[in-house]
């Protein structure tokens, strides 16, 4: 049984067509759209998004910091409150258990944000791995949360909100902001390579929200956009997702994260065997499809007769127009212009190595 | 929803329409606006053989692969090769954007009228 986010009713009213997704139902795309439409949209205009299936995690206590640097990868010292920053959080054998963007509220108090799929596991993680005078906290059905992506998107936002409740630099936010009269937090993150922000709200209000922020936005050309357009939007972007890029036993260096880890902290969980693993054999890179087909996720790679490594995610790239797709495989193949095949279904397509991410704005 | 007099449907959401010994295959407006955006066609050589009820052709939406089945058996006589360029046509016109041609018919599966195709679809809604 999947979980209605408070914006349920909100997508049957705007014609999204609904389908399950990480124990919630939620919108693939929308009647009037649909996938290429909303995704252009984002890249020209603006979107939004019901992310309300996130999970939210406080941590608060004076040890806050302390199991922060040690049950993620990233450092946590140096943050102003109000900033944010991503993380992955690894296991012990230096696989991923989650990825996650954690904001600073105060010296004591971190408010994380972790994927839907993933939220009690991670919990639990945390529960089973904090010391000290710390306490974790799950508040993800507290909140919903919207995103609003594109070029257009903090203009549009700023049409209904409280002055200075958008950040000025990316990833920061704000704690104290309020728009269309509904106080949240507003942050300049996001997962589509567009600028934009995300608004953490009381679920409650989330339908007045949704609406408010569609009447802003739609003489701008912002549309409501499902999960089919985030989806590709973070492709093109060259943004990994958990489950595909890396999940528990594939290592965030693997998946070429090494911006979010720390291994010059004394220690972390994962540290260790990450260390002696050094430089991976095994490496993410971007793929242009090249022959005539369109390689998935989950998809054998071949160079000659040898199995080399395979496809993490797949898709069509509507800016681009050709098929894209991230994939695995050992480092002497991550060169851009490697030609490799990749098997779609029975049928070998030619790619070739290009570099990530395929699109920056 | 379009749904053309002229033809007979197959249950999967194909169109069928018979013209003498050969009949002219492709999918509903229902099925494509269920798909959404269709980026890419895969279609048989002429001279295939389909077999009533098989998959003789795929297509990719952004999000998924969906095959299509043959609503008849016999013999791949024509492909429309302007899809494989322009597989947005079917989601402009799919009853002008026919997929196969097939000679040779040896079969015919259950189709159904056009009032019991819309029945079905309202159904499925």
């Amino acid at each position: 049984m999947e979980l209605k986010t408070p914006l349920y009713e909100k997508h049957l009213e705007y014609g999204g067509k609904m389908v399950p997704f990480g124990g919630y139902i939620l919108p693939v795309q929308y009647k009037s759209s649909g996938v290429i439409k909303e995704h252009m949209a984002v890249r020209t205009a603006a979107g939004m998004f019901d992310v309300s299936h996130m999970g939210e995690i406080l941590c608060e206590g004076p040890d806050a910091l302390a199991n922060l640097n040690m049950i993620l990868t990233n450092d946590f010292t140096n943050m102003e409150d109000e900033q944010a920053r991503y993380s992955p959080m690894c296991n012990e054998k230096g696989g991923t258990v989650d990825d996650l963007i954690v904001y600073k509220m105060s010296d004591t108090k971190y408010f994380i944000v972790v994927n839907a799929a993933n939220k009690d596991k991670d919990f639990k993680w945390m529960c089973d791995h904090r010391f000290g005078d710390v306490k974790f906290t799950d508040v993800s059905s507290q909140y919903a949360q919207i995103a609003v992506q594109g070029p257009k998107a903090k203009d549009i936002i700023a049409k209904i909100c409280k002055e200075g409740s958008i950040p000025d630099k990316y990833y920061y936010c704000r704690f104290g902001a309020e728009v269309a009269g509904i106080p949240c937090i507003v942050s300049t993150t996001g997962y589509t390579g567009e600028d934009g922000v995300e608004i953490y709200l009381p679920a409650a209000k989330a339908p007045e929200m949704w609406d408010a922020i569609y009447e802003a936005g739609k003489d701008d050309g912002l549309i409501p956009c499902g999960l089919g357009a985030r989806d590709t939007l973070r492709m093109e972007a060259g943004m990994p997702l958990y489950g595909h890029e890396m999940n528990d036993d594939i290592s965030p260096r693997e998946a070429g994260l090494m911006f979010a880890i720390k291994l010059k902290k004394p220690d972390f969980i994962g540290k260790t065997p990450m260390e002696e693993a050094g430089k991976p054999a095994i490496v993410r890179v971007g793929l242009k499809i090249t022959g005539r087909g369109i390689a998935r996720e989950f998809q054998d790679i071949y160079v000659g007769d040898e199995k080399i490594g395979y496809t993490t995610s797949g898709t069509k790239c509507p800016f681009f127009d050709y098929p894209i797709a991230m994939a695995r495989v050992p480092r002497e193949y991550k060169e851009p212009g490697t030609k490799m095949e990749v098997d779609v279904r029975g049928r070998r397509v030619e790619a070739e190595v290009i570099p990530l991410p395929f699109y920056k704005r | 929803m379009v749904i053309n007099k002229d033809a007979l449907y197959a249950k999967t959401h194909e169109w069928v329409t018979f013209d003498g010994d050969t009949a002219l295959i492709g999918i509903s407006d229902y099925a494509q606006s269920e798909l959404g955006d269709l980026v890419f066609v895969n279609l048989p050589e002429e001279g295939d053989e389909v077999t009533c009820g098989e998959a003789f052709a795929d297509v990719e939406s952004v999000k998924a692969v969906s095959d299509i089945y043959s609503p008849v058996s016999g013999v791949v006589a024509a492909i429309n090769e302007e899809l494989l360029d322009a597989p947005e046509k079917i989601n402009e016109d799919a009853f002008g954007a026919w997929f196969i041609k097939v000679s040779d018919i040896t079969e015919k599966g259950e189709l159904i009228t056009p009032d019991e195709y819309e029945a079905l679809c309202e159904a499925e809604e």
